[in-house]
């Protein structure tokens, strides 16, 4: 069902949402060096800013940059206790599609559902903005991560009255109130920025290894792995343990994000590690994110083309550039 | 809500056996079905949680060999007999024992190495009569980083076994890395038969390549593949290689996909 309303209309439809969920949408953020837009908790929606990219992805609503799972004590592992009000989160379809791909990872790869990321995805509720010219260097359409179709709610935000497509049934009486119209969101036909995508199959990997442009990408890379936290479809995590006393028979088990562009990220505890240099890792990315991934799923790239990991790399160093110039390389070679 | 798979059981310690100066070995009571080759994620006291391959298993009990790497893992070194030990598992795939049984089978470890293989070779001087024959080359760095003596001793008189040092030979071991002594197990004398590495990345490569120059088909080489792993059920990322997860399709592989398994 569709409807419209004003802004105040819709700030009235928030404070309903309010009393059940935690609203988290990209919002003016002073925690950086300058004014940003980063994904925060919300109430109105005037503070919803849809000027610019937030400059972090959404992914910490449903994987949080550092969580506890269990705490541990006169040895028995209990879990953490979960947050029990739902989320909404307002998101475009890069970063809809991006969870999507944690979806894969998280609660289909290996055949078992992950306990705590599946405690919050269960609670997420998809409030999708309509995107329709995205920013300055993203991509979607490129990987075809420019259409949503997972969603509760969509809504046309930021030109006068606001449209919303209500999917979900369950948010249809927080609505009622609005006037009745057609609305179906549509979806970004092309960016500013288009970036070529390699194809080959895996007897290329040698060659494709052995190309000059992973060290020409990397040269700079201090391994700092920002691309990696702000990439909305990276998911890998490192675990620790927290220790309350010296024998460490009290504590609490944590994970943190990992990065693959991080030097420790394949490091074994006998020191061995199968990816050395900032090369070997930057290769390994590309791959995972444009092949590897699609390779075992079937379900699209990883990469959804937001484009943060250029945004944010401290060194300028540009993964789309290295997608293109790989699919450039390859097709010099055929 | 779904069953937490990360999640540990507390199981009990048996007993430590000092192996060397850096590796020991845990016994402790599980009676959790196995199969040869596969690991736990133990629960490291003060690190956290890491891969560790079954090294032995009997009648209500595992034992895993763990090593002895810089400051961290000391505190799994204090546990004693009696002590709690946390770990979650089996996981992931084992050597093909039904492929390697009433053929001829080769065996070559590198150090630590020798760990994943050390419940398939029991198994086999138990069950003398599974395999036509079985060779074994167990190399390590030197005599102090022997490991399993008391089991290399059993098998050197059960199978075909050339136990080799790094450096300089020693009574009962030959000198050099053991890719220097694959020649002389006797492929040519074999109607069928299967081939298991285990060690180092850089070892297998080598190994791997040694085979092939012998003319030992890739189908016929089994390796099992150590990385790093938080989760050990394909949700942190580690030890993935392109599609494929270490933890969920290995560790142990046929060589077939192995050979393209590029980190």
């Amino acid at each position: 069902m569709g409807y419209r309303m004003s802004l105040p209309g819709l700030d009235r439809v928030m404070a309903a949402l309010g009393e059940t969920y935690d609203i988290y949408a990209p919002t003016a953020s002073d925690r950086g060096e300058a004014p940003q837009i980063r994904y925060g908790r919300v109430e109105s929606a005037r503070q919803i800013e849809l000027g610019g990219q937030s400059a972090d992805s959404p992914k910490s609503v449903v994987f949080p940059p550092l969580q506890t799972m269990f705490r541990f004590e006169g040895g028995r592992f209990e879990e953490s206790a979960a947050d029990g009000r739902g989320r909404i989160l307002f998101a475009r379809p890069c970063d809809v599609n991006g969870i999507l791909r944690l979806d894969r990872i998280f609660l289909e790869n290996g055949g078992r559902r992950e306990y705590f990321y599946d405690r919050l995805r269960q609670k997420l509720k998809i409030f999708l903005i309509e995107c329709l010219e995205g920013f300055e260097g993203c991509f979607c359409a490129s990987v075809g991560a420019n259409q949503a179709d997972c969603y509760d709610v969509a809504l046309r935000l930021g030109g006068g009255d606001v449209l919303a497509a209500v999917k979900n049934p369950d948010f249809e009486p927080f609505f009622r109130a609005c006037e009745p119209c057609d609305f179906t969101p549509g979806s970004l036909r092309g960016n500013a920025k288009t970036v070529r995508l390699p194809a080959f199959d895996d007897g290329d990997l040698p060659g494709i290894h052995a190309l000059p442009l992973w060290g020409e990408a990397a040269e700079n890379c201090v391994g700092c792995g920002s691309c990696n936290a702000v990439c909305i479809s990276c998911s890998c995590f490192d675990t620790t343990d927290v220790l309350y006393d010296e024998k460490g028979l009290s504590g609490e088990r944590r994970r943190a994000w990992a990065g693959c562009m991080q030097e420790d990220f394949a490091l074994v505890a006998g020191g061995g590690n199968v990816r050395k240099d900032a090369a070997d890792r930057m290769r390994f990315k590309v791959l995972h994110k444009v092949h590897g991934f699609h390779r075992r799923f079937g379900a699209g790239h990883m990469c959804v083309g937001c484009g943060r990991c250029d945004a944010r790399c401290p060194e300028d160093i540009s993964f789309s550039g290295t997608v293109d110039k790989l699919a450039e390389a390859l097709k010099n070679e055929s | 809500m779904n069953h937490n798979i990360m999640l540990p059981a507390p199981y009990r310690i048996l007993g430590v056996t000092k192996e060397t100066k850096a590796e020991y070995t845990f016994r402790v009571a599980c009676d959790v079905e196995t199969r040869h080759g596969q690991f736990f994620q133990l629960s490291i006291p003060k690190v956290g949680e890491a891969p560790i391959s079954v090294s032995a298993r009997g009648e209500g009990y595992l034992e895993f060999t763990i090593r002895k790497v810089g400051r961290l893992t000391d505190g799994v070194f204090g546990l004693a007999a009696g002590d709690t030990l946390f770990m979650r598992g089996p996981y992931g795939t084992s050597w093909p024992l039904d492929e390697f049984r009433h053929k001829d089978l080769a065996l070559i470890a590198g150090g630590t190495g020798l760990a994943p293989l050390r419940s398939t070779l029991r198994h086999f001087a138990d069950h003398p009569g599974e395999v036509r024959s079985l060779h074994l080359i167990a190399g390590f760095k030197d005599l102090d980083s022997v490991l399993f003596a008391e089991d290399l001793a059993r098998f050197r008189e059960a199978f075909h076994t050339i136990a080799t040092l790094d450096g300089a030979a020693a009574p009962g071991f030959e000198a050099g890395m053991v890719t220097a002594h694959i020649h002389k197990i006797p492929f040519a004398s074999f109607e069928d038969y299967n081939v298991a590495v285990v060690g180092p990345p850089v070892m297998m490569r080598f190994v791997a390549q040694e085979l092939e120059d012998l003319g030992v088909p890739d189908e016929k080489i089994w390796v099992s593949f150590e990385r790093k792993m938080s989760c050990a059920v394909g949700k942190c990322g580690h030890c993935k290689i392109d599609e494929t997860y270490v933890c969920l399709e290995g560790p142990v592989f046929n060589y077939t996909k192995a050979r393209g398994l590029l980190d």
